[in-house]
């Protein structure tokens, strides 16, 4: 893989990841709990959408084929898309989504501060707008994860539950293949291995704090970054997608 | 439903440094540190501050309106207290 296709890839992964998480945080919109969560959980909905829109923009110049960043996003068949498992699974329950989200922006942190080091000069600026969004949702949803675990024996069986199940979904988060190495190598991009290492000692704390009990070590599902998804994604594009597919070209 | 609600907490923002916090409004939260994150997405959203404070809305001690005849009415024909008879410099916006 050449240097140019490597990162052009990745970028389209970091997109991928953003919107995929911001359309199903977007999908909460009315939902929360409390005004005041309703809010917060807006803000990160279209925190994330803003960093796909980055992203895609990039990818599109990095192509070179005119591609739009609404191209990646609405006129993309699901097998194309290059989103880790993790970032695509229903919202369920609030703890489902406290979990979902602590999982991954505990790792998504990490790829960001040592993105905001790598040698290609547009992902370092992306990446350090974007870790300052994400540390204060890491802030936010951390906290939650402490009241949810520490709080009631109803609210702690129910998140222990929701990390017994997604837990599986770790694994893909730090799973090398030839992107990451080749984006390692020519771009200095992030040594996954070395975040694992990180992300691990954060888990352990965090847990803890929590009252909460890492999952055992087990199979871990994987395959969405070479486009094979979990049977949720299909609804999540279909109902994404359907303006633009059902009235192609339209506009506000 | 209303005692269903979480605490009551106020919100203070500073909008600058050297400027004081002011009274922004008010949220619901279950503990301080959600209380700050609260006031930050609902009050800060738009890049008003640089810094918050919040207080449980039960901890601020107010004046009674019965008597506020008492406590501020005296006040009224002292105009020898207020700073109107300086010249204010030039330049000074927050005085």
């Amino acid at each position: 893989m050449d240097k140019d296709d490597a990162l052009f890839r990745y970028v389209l992964r970091l997109g991928d990841n953003a919107l995929v998480l911001g359309q199903r945080l977007s999908e909460l919109v009315t939902q929360a709990p409390e005004l005041e969560e309703e809010l917060a959980n807006a803000n990160f909905a279209l925190d994330y959408i803003g960093q796909a829109r980055l992203f895609y923009s990039y990818a599109g110049e990095l192509e070179g084929g005119g591609r739009s960043e609404d191209d990646f996003a609405f006129l993309r068949d699901g097998n194309k898309f290059r989103n880790l498992l993790l970032v695509e699974q229903p919202n369920g329950h609030f703890g489902d989504v406290t979990v979902r989200q602590f999982l991954f922006e505990s790792f998504y942190a990490l790829q960001l501060e040592a993105l905001t080091r790598c040698s290609a000069p547009r992902v370092a600026e992306i990446a350090v707008r974007a870790v300052k969004e994400i540390h204060y949702h890491l802030r936010h949803v951390s906290q939650w994860l402490v009241r949810l675990g520490d709080g009631t024996a109803e609210s702690h069986s129910r998140v222990q539950r929701s990390l017994d199940d997604q837990w599986r979904f770790t694994g893909e988060l730090f799973a090398v293949d030839e992107v990451d190495e080749a984006f390692e190598r020519e771009w200095n991009g992030p040594r996954l291995a070395e975040l694992e290492f990180r992300w691990n000692d954060k888990m352990d704390v965090a847990l803890q704090e929590a009252t909460l009990v890492r999952p055992a070590a087990q199979w871990m599902d994987g395959g969405g970054r070479r486009g094979r998804h979990t049977e949720h994604f299909g609804y999540l594009i279909a109902e994404m997608q359907f303006l633009q597919r059902a009235y192609p070209g339209a506009r506000w | 439903m209303a005692d269903d609600n979480w605490p009551l907490y106020e919100v203070f923002i500073r909008s600058r440094s050297g400027l004081s916090h002011r009274h922004a409004g008010s949220v619901h939260a279950a503990d301080d540190q959600m209380a700050l994150d609260h006031a930050r997405d609902v009050y800060t959203r738009r890049n008003e501050g640089v810094s918050i404070w919040v207080v449980r809305s039960s901890e601020i001690v107010a004046s009674d309106p019965a008597e506020s005849a008492a406590f501020f009415d005296p006040a009224d024909d002292k105009i020898y207290r207020h700073p109107t008879f300086y010249e204010i410099p030039d330049g000074v916006e927050n005085l």
